[in-house]
């Protein structure tokens, strides 16, 4: 009689209940094993490996391929990769950042229109989700287009050369990413926000807050939670992004998703390809673990 | 540690709308400092927004506030000495109960020990300064109300605010809390200003009431005045129970179809009503004589330290301590003092 027991109002057997559990989880854990753990287990065995001369991989156990990822090659060290790498965590930054920048007034608003205008406002901030992500990148070279008064007035000012366009360039890179991540911010964001205790602000008012502290003690804690999955939906999927540099970054805006995907492709280079996918994996597990124990602090910022 | 400046609260016709619904209409009235003051009323009555007003989170549409010699009608709420605890305390919540209540001298730039030297003896006043380092959803109930009394006091504001702050105490630490803050306000003398709906919070603690009903003061004087001299049927049956009697005026006598009753005035109008509390009947077995008149028991509630008795024609509530073996369906004598027959504003 003692494993029989009341699970939120049902009378059921804890063995009934993991025999339940286990055949919902079954298919999800043997998508998992087969899609995700067994590919990343032969990522992380290819990464030892070699290229042969025509592509091919040669199985022999090396550490050549991080150590050219650290910049030692055959003709010296040089810093080509690590600024590669480095320049995708500052994208990756500053793309979060810029959201999160844009995403705090944007959500204020939405959050102070009428019932039926909001819903308006939000559909307006989703439906690019429902366009293709090379479609909207490729939006932009019509928008930066040399006829069109962006670079028209960049090119009086002098910035761009006269019937030019704007991209390839930096601008347009962080113009197609903020564009592609600002919903990933600015709706989790929007549901804290939505819910938020405004009495902590009449306190922070009423107790001669300045109005950073009012942000600060009054606001920033409430939406810290939205806040937090948008970052992370943001810094991670941009800190991997190829297609959107590769568009409007050009060659010379290469990130490091551009450079796995010029090994897996072009450079036929699977074992370095491999190389870099886990130093990203890593770094992605770095600054996500490096986050946790900040916000957990409710120290961040 | 009184104010070294007697500043008195000064309203001045205040009114404030809200679309069609007048929430403050054309209030003006005076808290003297040091004082009490109790703003009492039904849920609606405008009490909360009118203890907005003078905390500056809400903007009259006319009217001013005047605090001492000063005009703060138009100041906003952070340049008002005056502090607010808020009826859901709205501390915050990533901040430790020490931090939460030195927030408003930190926002004011106190030096660091300046701040520990005000801080720490106003936790110890409320009984909360072992729990300085917890984080407020660590507190019970009761504790994060001192915590939220605490954050406004440390500020020694000219006029203390407090918006229905027992509300969500249970009844019996809500009756504690009331004794100690009338305490607590004699002992600091400073200006409370309280809004309940809670009649009996509202006698306990106030040096006056001001019962307010449609945005609207119907009566306003001591715990006293308005619970036995009440001027209106509203007072007379928000704040406690009351018999209300109608029928005519002749002298100094009240005739209505309960009988005729002896008045200790001489209203000058003719027709009115007439109140009587149920705890000040009493109920007698033979004709008394003088102001008394028959009724019959229609029901009887037990209340453990009295007895709730009704009584036809009525229905006439009697509030009696002693049981003397009545039954429902007894004949019996009520009787009241002419003093007693509060005679209402006609």
């Amino acid at each position: 009689m003692h494993n029989i027991i009341i699970w939120y109002g049902e009378l059921t057997s804890v063995r009934s209940l993991l025999k339940r559990g286990l055949l919902f989880l079954s298919p999800g854990i043997a998508w998992l094993l087969v899609f995700l753990v067994l590919p990343g287990l032969v990522l992380v065995a290819v990464s030892f490996a070699s290229r042969g001369s025509y592509g091919e991989l040669i199985w022999s156990f090396s550490f050549e391929n991080y150590s050219r990822l650290a910049g030692f090659g055959m003709f010296g060290w040089t810093a080509d990769y690590l600024t590669i790498v480095w320049r995708s965590i500052v994208v990756a930054f500053f793309t979060s950042l810029i959201s999160v920048l844009l995403s705090y007034p944007l959500c204020f608003f939405i959050a102070a229109r009428p019932e039926r205008t909001r819903f308006l406002w939000l559909t307006m901030l989703i439906i690019p989700f429902w366009t293709n992500m090379v479609i909207r990148s490729y939006s932009w070279f019509l928008i930066l287009a040399p006829e069109l008064p962006f670079a028209q007035v960049a090119a009086r000012l002098g910035i761009i050369p006269e019937g030019s366009p704007l991209y390839p360039s930096v601008l347009a890179v962080y113009l197609g990413m903020v564009s592609l991540y600002l919903p990933f911010v600015a709706l989790p964001l929007y549901s804290s926000i939505e819910k938020l205790d405004w009495s902590l602000v009449e306190a922070a008012q009423d107790l001669y807050a300045s109005r950073s502290r009012i942000f600060l003690h009054a606001i920033l804690p409430q939406t810290l939670p939205g806040l937090s999955v948008g970052i992370i939906l943001t810094f991670v999927p941009a800190m991997g992004m190829f297609v959107v540099p590769d568009l409007l970054g050009g060659a010379k805006y290469m990130l490091i998703g551009n450079l796995i995907q010029q090994q897996f492709s072009t450079s036929r280079d699977w074992p370095f390809g491999a190389a870099i996918s886990m130093g990203l994996m890593v770094l992605t597990m770095g600054s996500l673990y490096f986050y946790r124990k900040k916000s957990r602090g409710g120290t961040i910022l | 540690m009184a104010n070294e400046i007697e500043k008195n609260l000064h309203l001045k016709n205040i009114c404030k709308s809200f679309g069609d619904v007048r929430a403050v209409d054309n209030i003006s009235l005076t808290v003297p400092a040091g004082s009490f003051f109790t703003l009492l009323g039904p849920s609606g009555c405008g009490k909360t927004t009118l203890l907005r007003i003078i905390a500056g989170l809400e903007l009259q549409d006319s009217g001013q506030v005047i605090l001492g010699s000063e005009d703060i009608s138009s100041l906003p709420a952070t340049k008002r000495h005056i502090n607010t605890v808020f009826q859901s305390y709205a501390l915050f919540p990533h901040l430790s109960i020490f931090e939460n209540v030195a927030f408003g001298l930190r926002a004011r730039k106190f030096a660091e020990n300046d701040i520990k030297k005000r801080v720490t003896p106003r936790l110890e006043m409320l009984g909360i300064e072992s729990m300085c380092n917890r984080l407020p959803h660590q507190l019970s109930g009761g504790q994060k109300q001192r915590v939220a009394l605490a954050r406004a006091l440390v500020n020694e504001p000219d006029v203390l605010l407090l918006d229905e702050p027992m509300s969500a105490l249970d009844a019996k630490l809500r009756a504690q809390v009331q004794v100690e803050l009338r305490s607590l306000q004699q002992k600091l003398g400073q200006t409370f200003i309280l809004v309940t709906h809670d009649q009996e919070e509202a006698l306990v603690v106030s040096d006056t009431i001001a019962v307010i009903r449609n945005g609207v003061i119907e009566q306003a004087g001591t715990p006293e005045e308005v619970y036995d001299h009440p001027t209106s049927k509203f007072v007379a049956e928000f704040l406690g129970a009351a018999n209300l009697i109608e029928g005519e005026f002749v002298e100094n006598r009240f005739h209505s179809t309960l009988g005729s009753f002896q008045l200790s005035t001489t209203p000058t109008w003719r027709s009115g009503t007439v109140a009587f509390r149920p705890e000040w009947t009493r109920i007698h077995e033979s004709d008394p004589g003088g102001n008394s008149f028959r009724a019959k028991i229609r029901e009887i509630i037990y209340r453990g330290t009295d007895f709730d008795i009704w009584f036809e024609p009525g229905p006439i509530r009697v509030r009696s301590n002693t049981y003397k073996h009545f039954k429902v369906g007894d004949q019996v004598w009520l009787d009241i003092a002419p003093t007693d027959l509060v005679v209402l504003d006609a």
